[in-house]
């Protein structure tokens, strides 16, 4: 019982850290491509992973200052999404989600290389970025606090802080752009491209706009996680994580506003939970060692997201605020 | 580029069943192989195991496999020295000829100690360029039959099926605990890899995808239910068979053979016949038996051969099996040149994907020659990029065909919206 009690605040815990936020800016970005554009962009890791090496090679590397970083991450993310938009966006939807996964994962293949070792660490990165970051908390960043039954040093606190207000920032862009008659569009272009271009609207500038913007909320996204976990690692952004961010988001609600930030809060205490429960499950013998060891854990959140991502799309995928009639999943 | 191999490869594995992990082996290791392409595994030589500070834990001689294993008092660090003087005429230690290595508690820590048997200086009359070119026919031609059935089931279905890669794992990961664990040779064992990567076909469609047709599941949608498979199926095979790269108990180990402009070992001549007669005999029999029309005329418009009497699903199921089982085959294959692994379908995937773009997507004979292309290219690409960046080549082929002629070779204008 108090195995699981210690579960349950852990997982509490990972419901507002900074990975939640990750995952959040992750499915905010998607969600303007996919939940109301319906662009399939299955590479949003590399935006993240842009943004977190932005920031990681301008401090550590070049020795800019941070803020520079952050804007050396922004405009990286907006190359790629141009470079990624400029062939595929004309083509059907499933052309962009096989160029972008090999994008992302080739993006990743080149910043593990050895040859890019000199500007991205190889595969043992790059740290020790975000000394000017934390130096800006309001309170002491070598203490511990604890708040509501968890515990958290200062600088994670402050992380969080900065990246929750971030995570409100992008949602009430979204949720002003999606009023506005650019998002009107953006949602027909979703609900019939060709329509939308007997109006003449040009479907192309709009649609490499929202990949843009969406981009950008990646990259955002990248650069919480680099400061959070303090390193920015090429092999931290695996594309598996794009798949997380789409369960997120689908499991929170595709084009609702909030959608992406509950369904990443959610699936980060699920997954927590999970986590921790199975551990201490197969501590106390409850689970034999024979059947799963307590290495293989890691791996089968990635497995139960697998499942709950078909179960999701098969049987609810609206998810939990979404409506039927608004999610992109029908067309062609 | 196999023909320089360094060679010496860490072996994490040898005897470990996967899975179990190194917790039921007391005691903290040091091991790895002597082994270059020319000369096969290196037998006698001597190697050093001491502390920093120069105190000699053990000294062994590398066995008929070439492998050799040291055990040590405890975790820390440690200095790997192979003699010079053993290594046969001709192989040299690429830099020192010591390693210092890090030991964690609890761990057979690998040790990569890299030689050079001359072969890199265009030694036996190799011209790089065309060594190139035949291994990228070869790696094309296992991608070709991996893609064959991902071209055909989303000509005859529409579905563009992200959980392909897994097909050619299951197949690898099957042979290797048939022939590893099971001690079949690796030809049976093969076989029976095709068997079964035709039967998880058979049952992703039984089980997932026509029930979703039947329901009217989009297309994106179900393009989404295949990631999530892929994605639970990956980390399975993680769980049950492990992180480590495993080789096949059979044909390890060869020695290259010289054909005048490059070099081959046999089981890759054996991979490149075996590709090109099976590829041949799934050509022969799209073009001449009545499945293999039926095949070709469901891709070709699903509801004009439903009204001229073709059952649609027994012909969409014979794809998945089909497709299945190349894959698996194509797996096998692959786990022979490069070991195998728990996510080398997927990490092949992107080049499938790649080489069938290229010929055109739902093309069956646009996959093949596109993937002849695009496992060329990635070859041929080392010649002016590092190895570790080559599949980077090959996904910027892909973004490169999308701009100029994104239907594809073969593809026909009307597919591409």
């Amino acid at each position: 019982m108090a195995d699981l009690l210690n579960a349950f605040a852990i997982a509490g815990k990972a419901f507002f850290g900074f990975q939640a936020i990750f995952f959040a800016l992750l499915a905010i970005g998607l969600n303007v491509h996919f939940g109301y554009t319906g662009l399939l962009n299955f590479g949003q890791i590399a935006f993240a992973m842009l943004g977190g090496f932005g920031i990681a090679i301008s401090v550590s590397q070049w020795g800019l200052p941070f803020w520079v970083g952050v804007l050396v991450g922004v405009l990286a993310a907006v190359v790629l999404a141009l470079l990624l938009g400029l062939p595929t966006l004309r083509l059907r939807a499933d052309y962009l989600a096989i160029v972008t996964i090999a994008t992302a994962e080739g993006l990743r293949l080149v910043f593990r290389s050895v040859s890019a070792t000199p500007v991205t660490g190889g595969t043992r990165g790059l740290s020790a970025f975000n000394r000017d970051f934390v130096a800006l908390a309001p309170w002491d960043t070598g203490r511990r606090y604890d708040l509501i039954g968890t515990t958290w040093s200062g600088s994670e606190l402050w992380v969080v802080t900065i990246g929750w207000i971030l995570v409100a920032l992008c949602s009430l862009l979204v949720w002003a752009l999606m009023r506005s008659p650019w998002g009107r569009v953006v949602k027909a272009i979703r609900e019939d491209e060709d329509a939308v271009r007997s109006l003449g609207k040009n479907v192309y500038a709009y649609k490499m706009q929202a990949l843009v913007l969406g981009g950008i909320f990646g990259a955002f996204g990248g650069m919480v996680y680099a400061i959070g976990t303090g390193s920015a690692i090429p092999d931290q952004y695996q594309n598996a994580n794009t798949f997380l961010a789409y369960a997120a988001l689908i499991l929170g609600g595709a084009a609702r506003v909030l959608g992406p930030v509950i369904g990443s809060m959610l699936l980060l205490f699920i997954l927590q939970f999970a986590d921790t429960g199975l551990r201490s499950l197969i501590a106390n013998g409850v689970i034999p060692a024979e059947l799963l060891s307590s290495t293989d854990v890691a791996q089968l959140r990635y497995v139960l997201v697998g499942i709950g991502l078909m179960l999701l799309l098969v049987f609810r995928p609206q998810g939990i605020f979404g409506d039927r009639r608004e999610v992109m999943l029908d067309a062609r | 580029m196999l023909v320089l191999l360094l060679a010496a490869f860490g072996m994490a594995f040898a005897t470990l069943a996967p899975g179990v992990a190194s917790a039921a082996e007391a005691g903290e290791q040091v091991r790895g192989t002597l082994q270059t392409s020319l000369s096969g595994p290196i037998e006698g030589v001597t190697v050093e195991v001491a502390t920093p500070d120069g105190e000699i834990v053990d000294t062994v001689q590398t066995g008929e496999d070439g492998r050799w294993e040291v055990d040590l008092p405890g975790p820390g660090q440690y200095v790997v020295s192979v003699d010079p003087d053993d290594l046969p005429e001709g192989v040299e230690v690429n830099g020192e000829p010591s390693r210092t290595v890090t030991v964690d508690a609890g761990r057979a820590q690998p040790v990569n100690i890299g030689l050079n048997d001359g072969s890199r200086n265009d030694g036996g009359g190799t011209v790089r360029a065309v060594q190139l070119f035949v291994d990228g026919l070869r790696f094309g031609l296992l991608i070709a039959m991996a893609a064959v059935g991902l071209s055909l089931i989303y000509g005859t279905t529409g579905l563009t099926n992200f959980a392909h890669g897994e097909l050619v794992t299951i197949g690898a990961i099957a042979a290797w605990y048939i022939n590893v664990q099971g001690g079949v040779p690796l030809i049976p064992a093969a076989l029976l890899a095709m068997v079964v990567g035709g039967v998880v076909g058979a049952l992703n469609e039984l089980i997932i995808w026509r029930p979703l047709r039947r329901r009217g599941t989009g297309l994106i949608a179900a393009l989404v239910v295949s990631i999530g498979l892929s994605l639970a199926l990956r980390y399975t095979y993680q769980i049950f068979y492990g992180g480590f790269s495993n080789p096949y108990a059979d044909y390890q180990g060869q020695r290259a053979r010289s054909y005048g402009l490059f070099t081959l070992q046999d089981r890759d001549i054996a991979s490149i016949v075996i590709a090109v007669v099976v590829l041949v005999l799934v050509a022969l029999m799209l073009q001449r038996t009545k499945i293999g029309k039926a095949m070709r005329a469901v891709s070709d418009n699903r509801d004009l051969a439903a009204s001229s009497g073709i059952d649609v699903n027994r012909v969409v199921l014979f794809v998945w099996v089909l497709g299945g089982a190349l894959a698996a085959l194509g797996g096998v294959l692959l786990g022979l040149s490069d070991q195998v692994q728990w996510d080398m379908g997927f990490r092949l995937l992107l080049l499938m994907f790649a080489g069938v773009t290229l010929g055109g997507l739902g093309t069956a004979y646009g996959a093949l020659l596109g993937s002849l292309i695009v496992g060329v290219f990635v070859q041929m690409s080392t010649l002016v990029i590092p190895n570790d960046m080559k599949y980077v080549g090959g996904l910027l082929l892909l973004i490169v065909i999308l701009v100029i002629r994104p239907q594809g070779i073969l593809g026909s204008r009307a597919r591409i919206g």
